[in-house]
């Protein structure tokens, strides 16, 4: 991909940055219960 | 003779062990190897013992034994932050061990530093002849003096038990939380700043392991190291100084397994989302492809991922051999990351035949270094009290 200016730069990197935080944020939900689902208190 | 007889006859005190035991033996000569070294090095300088030129001014005595070591010695901060200051009183018996290994850790990472730096009586130069407060070594030197100074403090008390000093061993007790939070804050300070100190170096460090997040990544993945570290030395505690352990100790042994276990498998977990996070936010996806990103990939991969995946399955399963095992590998997986950072993508676009490789020598006092470690945890666990609560304390535990 390329970039002509800093803007775009910015604007392709921090879209894909926070599409994978999402994805980060309900992975982790997961491997929580994974984590803990057997745990007896 | 009736048996009751013969067994009164046997002599009442155990037979007097071999000096000449395969530990004992071993670690003589590597001590003794090393000893001989020390002396070519601080004679014939560094160019006598080591491969360092100007391209690579920092070897493995900065890569594995200050900068692994500073990470690995981290178990010290993390337990106690989670048994004073989290109230995890469960772990209460990894405290011990975790700030006699942290201790020792941080001792020896000051001696591996006199042998890279030289001249150690210009050790205290830092603060007392330099105008370079702004300097992040300065930061890193100041948190590493009072950093050890406060692993000390927390040790004596082990020592003091043992040496009958039990006025001053009460009155360093009572400091027991202050000394804690300073640690935490201290250890804070100097272990993301050990990161921090590659930030001067962007042309020179791959950009897959270059990422103005380095501080970040080195607190977090020393908390890993940490916690890691506890489980490993733990496993080898309880192998080799299990008659040395009270009840309490060995009842507590695989809870503390599978609570370590299972919080590095989540610190493990959020390490690896904010690694690809940093190649997102640089767009550096496409060195993925090269060879050196093959080589990221087995770090991320092999020591990151798989640690986090084999932790959790370990804790879930109560699986403790499982645990046991990936905490060698989560260790081996920091010090590569270290080895990484420090020597292996760093000067990455210099030709092979250019590239640092350790003089035997550097190799042989990383391993003295080591040994020392081990054979001074050997002599203080088997005379004070670290792996049981010592007779006339037993209630204060």
């Amino acid at each position: 991909m390329e970039f002509y200016t800093l803007q775009e730069f910015l604007t392709y990197t921090k879209g894909i940055a926070y599409l994978l935080i999402a994805a980060i944020l309900v992975s982790v939900t997961g491997f929580w219960l994974f984590l803990t689902d057997r745990d007896e208190d | 003779m009736s048996d009751e007889a013969v067994l009164n006859t046997k002599p009442i005190t155990p037979p007097a062990q071999s000096l000449y035991t395969p530990f004992n033996v071993i670690a003589g000569i590597i001590l003794i190897v090393g000893f001989i070294i020390t002396i070519r090095r601080f004679t014939g300088g560094l160019d006598a013992v080591t491969n360092l030129n100007d391209n690579y001014p920092w070897g493995i005595w900065i890569g594995f034994d200050l900068l692994a070591g500073v990470a690995l010695a981290a178990g010290g901060f993390v337990t106690s932050a989670a048994v004073y200051i989290f109230g995890m009183k469960r772990y209460h018996s990894a405290v011990r061990p975790a700030i006699l290994t942290g201790f020792l850790g941080y001792a020896l990472v000051v001696i591996a530093l006199h042998y890279d730096v030289g001249r150690p009586w210009r050790l205290p130069y830092p603060f007392i002849a330099q105008q370079g407060t702004t300097s992040i070594l300065f930061e890193v030197a100041a948190c590493v003096a009072l950093y050890l100074t406060v692993l000390f403090i927390e040790f004596s008390p082990a020592a003091m038990e043992w040496l009958g000093l039990r006025r001053a061993r009460n009155i360093v007790v009572k400091l027991t939380m202050l000394l804690t939070i300073f640690g935490v804050i201290l250890s804070t300070l100097h272990q993301s700043s050990l990161g921090a100190m590659f930030l001067m170096a962007p042309s020179k460090l791959h950009p897959l392991w270059y990422s103005s997040y380095l501080p970040v990544y080195f607190f977090i993945s020393s908390i890993i190291a940490g916690l890691s570290m506890v489980i490993f030395e733990s496993s080898l505690s309880h192998r080799y100084f299990a008659h040395k352990m009270d009840e309490a100790h060995l009842n507590e042994k695989e809870g503390i397994a599978f609570g370590f276990a299972k919080a590095a498998a989540l610190v493990l977990f959020g390490y690896f989302a904010i690694k690809v996070v940093g190649i997102a936010m640089d767009n550096n996806w496409h060195y993925l492809t090269t060879s050196y990103g093959t080589w990221f990939l087995v770090e991320m991969l092999g020591f990151v991922a798989l640690p986090c995946f084999l932790y959790a399955v370990g804790a879930r399963e109560k699986n403790l051999n499982l645990i046991k095992w990936t905490s060698a590998l989560t260790v081996f997986g920091i010090v590569l990351n270290r080895l990484n950072i420090c020597l292996i993508a760093y000067n990455y676009h210099l030709p092979a035949d250019e590239k640092y490789v350790p003089h035997w020598m550097e190799i042989a006092i990383s391993l003295f270094i080591v040994t020392l470690g081990v054979v001074a945890f050997r002599f203080i666990v088997t005379r004070m009290p670290i792996l049981y609560a010592h007779p006339d304390y037993q209630d204060e535990h």
